[in-house]
């Protein structure tokens, strides 16, 4: 554990260097905000009663969308595992006595940690003194403001086992764009990536709201805005866990059958 | 202009080389499309219109951007991998041949998994026109080939914008994304739905107002008077090219290189 403890902070560490990257990264996530919001409020302009999400709901749901991207956005994925699977480094991570997953997985969770970490304050702390419907508002009692914390850790374990996933499959076809395309989009959509999940039509979250993808980034970011109540809160927590242990567990099982045949390219 | 077909064959010919990988990734490569229209089918299914325009006619917007946008990634991507171009100092490879250095940066790279992109983009444009109920006459025609046209320009231009970035930072800027992706995305709905200030920022400093906005009020008859002024609008998107011409011209002469 501490092996991996420690991978971890080399990684959280590292990730705080590039902070010309972080400034960046806030512009942009602050224009994208904007963007969204200001289409959104078109949409609700035009039909108001439309919607089952209130507007500033809304606004608070994007502002945490934004500053948590390299949280919860599955596109984020650690190009070095990619290329050391490719390339054939992985041989050398599976003759170290640790376990390839739990490193992997540690890894990944350093990087999306500390890239957030760096842009989430400020990104926020902008958003909360915009105008009325445009800006972030508080949560409404720290009772929901805990819950929110907890399913934002399990949400990003969650996305995190999911990413592995991606890694993993990269060992069956070599040239992973594809695969990697298809799965990162398949989650940024029915995560609510794109479109909150709430407004999509009922016929289809209702189905949605069971997958691991709800799992992810709608369920803190609606517990904060209050869209998931506090007393349902506690069911979608344990179904965030639940997709956790699965994905994890799935995730460990297909690793040991690729590891079993698994060909090193290039020497 | 030979010398861009020979690379757009070798890149062709190594891209088939791995017929089922190119496959894949041309199908995920489309699947940002498709989401993105489902995206904005739900919206429309829950909101009905958006500041009176109907879900087919906003349609018309976002194919022609597509389009545009799929076909100017398609040869402008050498641009997206200029930082690396510029820090590995293969850049000082390209400058000391006799040929001009945009085509051989544009040769370093063509991407035709994008082919997916636009292949799905083709779909949905034609479903879009079908679907639109707009009555097209010549001129109408004529406009929307030079709505297309001009989008591609506008994005090839602000591509080589990005890229003549990295002279000065060797870095690739990834706020420019809020440009070229962020462009793409905003103007798949026409621009006066959002706040004023956005309009006349993709008028004035970007012109994409031009691409899809004037000349698509002309589309959907929305303009009574001056209605050849917005027919060609989409030639102010092609003029961009100069400006980012001459800034990438600005580039190449400051350019020191970094060694290696």
């Amino acid at each position: 554990m501490r092996a991996y403890w420690s991978f971890f902070k080399i990684r959280f560490i590292n990730g705080l260097q590039y902070r010309a990257a972080a400034y960046a990264g806030i512009v942009t996530q602050l224009a994208w905000g904007f963007m969204y919001i200001m289409l959104y409020h078109s949409f609700y302009r035009s039909n108001p009663s439309a919607s089952n999400m209130n507007i500033s709901e809304l606004s608070s749901y994007i502002w945490l969308q934004q500053s948590l991207l390299a949280l919860f956005m599955t596109w984020f994925l650690d190009n070095d595992i990619f290329e050391s699977i490719s390339n054939g480094n992985v041989a050398y991570e599976v003759c170290r006595p640790l376990d390839v997953y739990n490193m992997w997985f540690a890894k990944s969770c350093a990087t999306r940690v500390s890239k957030a970490v760096l842009r989430c304050f400020p990104i926020l702390i902008i958003a909360s003194f915009l105008p009325e419907t445009y800006k972030f508002s508080m949560t409404s009692s720290i009772y929901s403001f805990i819950l929110f914390l907890i399913s934002v850790i399990l949400g990003t374990i969650v996305v995190v086992g999911y990413s592995m996933l991606i890694y993993i499959f990269t060992f069956f076809t070599i040239s992973s764009m594809g695969v990697r395309m298809t799965m990162v989009m398949i989650a940024d959509f029915f995560a609510g990536g794109l479109v909150p999940l709430p407004l999509l039509p009922e016929y289809l979250t209702k189905y949605i709201y069971f997958s691991p993808f709800a799992a992810m980034q709608n369920t803190p970011f609606r517990i904060y805005t209050g869209g998931i109540p506090s007393n349902e809160a506690i069911s979608s927590i344990i179904l965030q866990l639940f997709w956790a242990v699965i994905l994890i567990l799935v995730g460990k099982l297909i690793m040991s059958k690729a590891m079993k045949k698994v060909i090193v390219q290039g020497g | 202009m030979r010398l861009y077909f020979k690379y757009f064959s070798i890149h062709l010919r190594s891209a088939m080389e791995y017929k089922t990988s190119f496959v894949l990734t041309a199908i995920g490569q489309g699947m940002t499309t498709v989401f993105s229209f489902l995206c904005m089918y739900f919206l429309f299914d829950r909101f009905g219109n958006i500041e009176g325009y109907t879900f087919n006619q906003v349609l018309l917007c976002f194919s022609t951007i597509f389009i545009s946008f799929a076909l100017a990634e398609c040869f402008a991507r050498g641009f997206d991998r200029f930082s690396t171009i510029i820090s590995n100092g293969e850049f000082d490879r390209i400058m000391l041949r006799p040929r001009n250095e945009i085509i051989q940066v544009l040769g370093s790279k063509i991407e035709f998994s994008r082919i997916g992109r636009l292949i799905q983009a083709i779909f949905i444009f034609i479903y879009g026109i079908t679907t639109c109920n707009v009555g097209w006459t010549l001129g109408k025609i004529f406009t929307l080939t030079l709505m297309i046209i001009g989008g591609v320009f506008l994005f090839f231009s602000l591509f080589m914008i990005y890229a003549t970035i990295c002279f000065y930072t060797i870095e690739g800027l990834e706020f420019m994304n809020v440009f070229t992706d962020g462009g793409r995305e905003i103007a798949q709905y026409p621009l006066n739905i959002y706040s004023d200030w956005v309009l006349k920022f993709f008028t004035f400093i970007i012109p994409l107002a031009f691409v899809n906005y004037y000349p698509y009020l002309y589309l959907i008859d929305r303009v009574n008077e001056n209605k050849v002024l917005y027919m060609i609008s989409p030639v102010c998107a092609i003029l961009f090219i100069v400006p980012a011409y001459v800034l990438w011209k600005i580039g190449v002469r400051h350019y020191k290189s970094i060694g290696s």
